[in-house]
């Protein structure tokens, strides 16, 4: 059964159409990637599904829901969680606070309770602790867990972003290209995380990256996309092999002899 | 005996600071820009309760005036942020400097061509009353301006530090992007903190004019509390209080004691020494980027 249909999407800025007629449909507990060239559209559909932009066109329909038309807010809700190609982190903020902002939508207290800080509320506070403690230890982010993240590497950003969307406790996660500026055995690590979270905790994954050897690892199928248009869908070794994308990626014998 | 009068007097006069100055942390804390409309919202707000309240305006009781006065100044917070900020969210933060500077003027006229620009004074329950410790004399006015400013701090504090939409502001302020992932409207929380920081700027407005007279320009006071937010770390709520004691009690003390002029300059002295020191503030927020 599909998690996420994507149908005709498409987002036109001005004259240029970034997303012009890409459907696709991830199946639960998929790995699915979209790769492409810069500037393809790879991003703008990610930013598409999670909201952040509205489409000019198409629709967009999550766990048997029509979803096209919500808030960026509303995802987390939903069960949309998502990581940025750029790092999109609370920078004055430790780690840990960074991780239990995830659980925002799962606290139930009120005003009032918070103000007073009733029984309750520090129950609910160790609750979100405890799942929050267990994305820690899953990601190995131990030694981080009370530094601030504008004093931490580039590579340790990069997974708590994606420790704070496993705190979201969503069940599909976006990863905007987790293996670009990772040395080779952070990447490796990517790619283990990336298998546990569909077998262990059920996840579906859906990301943008251009390591293909990543996605060839990782993935059961692959959307190739072009200048917003798709080009072909299949397993990681189909696409490859596909012409249309050979051709997108390293032009086509005209083109160079031109 | 005369410096701890002055003192004193310092301290309820650095509240009054210290509270338009929390009203610049709110705003930066969620936006990270600086609504230099601030102090001509406190002026609004006093004239607003003055209006409710005062028995040739609209005669209400004082303690049903000042809590409507803050309720519509909330709403005016509200309201400025849903009809004009949000037009310019995602600009650059000079475009809220221009548009908050504009908005001081509207502010400062309205209240004009409604209450004139010869001072007035508001009339509360209070007026005069003097308490005496000794030779040691604190007006009414001068403790209220202490309690509700501290009581205020530690609410605003609290609210910040522990509950839920306190928290999703702070993340918010930090990053917007980030704060819609993990599923808070940041749209409605800014909405929030405008109203919030009307509320206390009517506060100060209020506690402002219980202490003499009022009229539309007193919103100019609004610089001296940037200064005292600047001296606090800006998005630091203690800091800002500090900041605002700290000018209130050198100003008097400084005009008792040193040349003439030096105590209209001494808050700015004060930010300027702090600045070259720890240029994060007292209370830094701001971190040094490592390279």
């Amino acid at each position: 059964m599909s998690l996420l249909e994507v149908e005709d999407l498409a987002v036109h800025f001005g004259g240029v159409k970034a997303v012009d007629g890409v459907s696709f449909a991830v199946d639960q507990g998929e790995v699915f990637a979209i790769i492409g060239p810069n500037g393809a559209g790879k991003s703008t559909i990610f930013n598409l599904i999670s909201h952040i932009y509205q489409p000019t066109r198409g629709r967009i329909c999550f766990d048997g829901a029509d979803i096209t038309g919500s808030k960026p807010q509303d995802m987390a809700r939903l069960g949309i969680a998502r990581t940025f190609q750029n790092i999109e982190l609370f920078d004055h903020s430790t780690v840990l606070d960074n991780l239990l902002m995830g659980r925002h939508t799962h606290r139930q207290s009120n005003f009032i309770q918070d103000i007073l800080f009733l029984p309750s509320v520090r129950r609910e506070e160790r609750l979100h602790r405890e799942r929050v403690e267990e994305v820690i230890e899953f990601l190995e982010l131990e030694a981080y867990r009370n530094k601030r993240i504008e004093g931490l590497p580039y590579g340790v950003r990069k997974i708590v972003e994606i420790g704070r969307a496993l705190a979201i406790g969503p069940k599909l996660i976006l990863l905007d290209e987790p293996a670009s500026g990772l040395s080779v055995e952070e990447t490796q690590d990517v790619a283990f995380w990336i298998e546990d979270m569909r077998r262990d905790m059920g996840l579906t994954v859906l990301m943008v990256e251009h390591d293909m050897g990543l996605v060839s690892q990782v993935c059961d199928r692959v959307l190739a996309v072009a200048n917003g248009k798709p080009l072909a869908q299949g397993t990681p070794h189909e696409v490859q092999a596909d012409p249309h994308v050979q051709a997108a990626y390293l032009g086509t014998p005209e083109e160079v002899a031109v | 005996m005369e410096l701890i009068q002055l003192a004193v007097g310092g301290v309820a006069n650095g509240c009054i600071y210290g509270l338009v100055a929390l009203g610049f942390v709110l705003i930066y804390k969620t936006s990270e820009g600086v609504n230099f409309a601030q102090g001509d919202l406190m002026m609004l707000g006093a004239f607003v309760a003055l209006g409710l309240g005062n028995s040739a305006q609209m005669g209400l009781s004082f303690w049903l005036a000042v809590p409507l006065a803050v309720c519509i100044m909330f709403c005016v917070g509200w309201g400025v942020e849903r009809v004009v900020v949000r037009r310019i969210f995602g600009q650059p933060q000079f475009a809220l400097v221009i548009l908050t500077i504009a908005l001081g003027f509207v502010f400062r006229f309205v209240a004009g061509s409604i209450w004139g620009y010869s001072p007035l004074v508001l009339e509360t329950p209070f007026n005069g009353v003097n308490l005496r410790f000794g030779e040691l004399v604190i007006s009414m006015a001068d403790l209220l301006t202490i309690v509700i400013t501290l009581a205020l701090t530690f609410g605003l504090w609290t609210f910040f530090a522990h509950t839920r939409i306190g928290l999703a502001a702070q993340a918010a302020s930090q990053n917007q992007m980030a704060a819609y992932i993990v599923g808070i409207p940041v749209m409605k929380v800014n909405s929030l903190i405008w109203g919030l920081s009307g509320a206390v700027a009517t506060v100060a407005g209020v506690l402002y004019a219980t202490r003499g007279a009022i009229d539309p320009n007193i919103g100019l006071l609004g610089i001296k509390a940037f200064a005292a937010a600047v001296i606090g770390g800006l998005g630091s709520l203690p800091g800002a209080l500090l900041g605002g004691m700290l000018i209130g009690v050198v100003e008097p003390i400084a005009g008792r004691y040193a040349p003439g002029g030096i105590a209209i300059m001494s808050p700015y002295i004060i930010m300027l020494a702090v600045l070259v020191t720890r240029p994060g503030g007292l209370f830094a927020q701001i971190h040094m980027k490592k390279v």
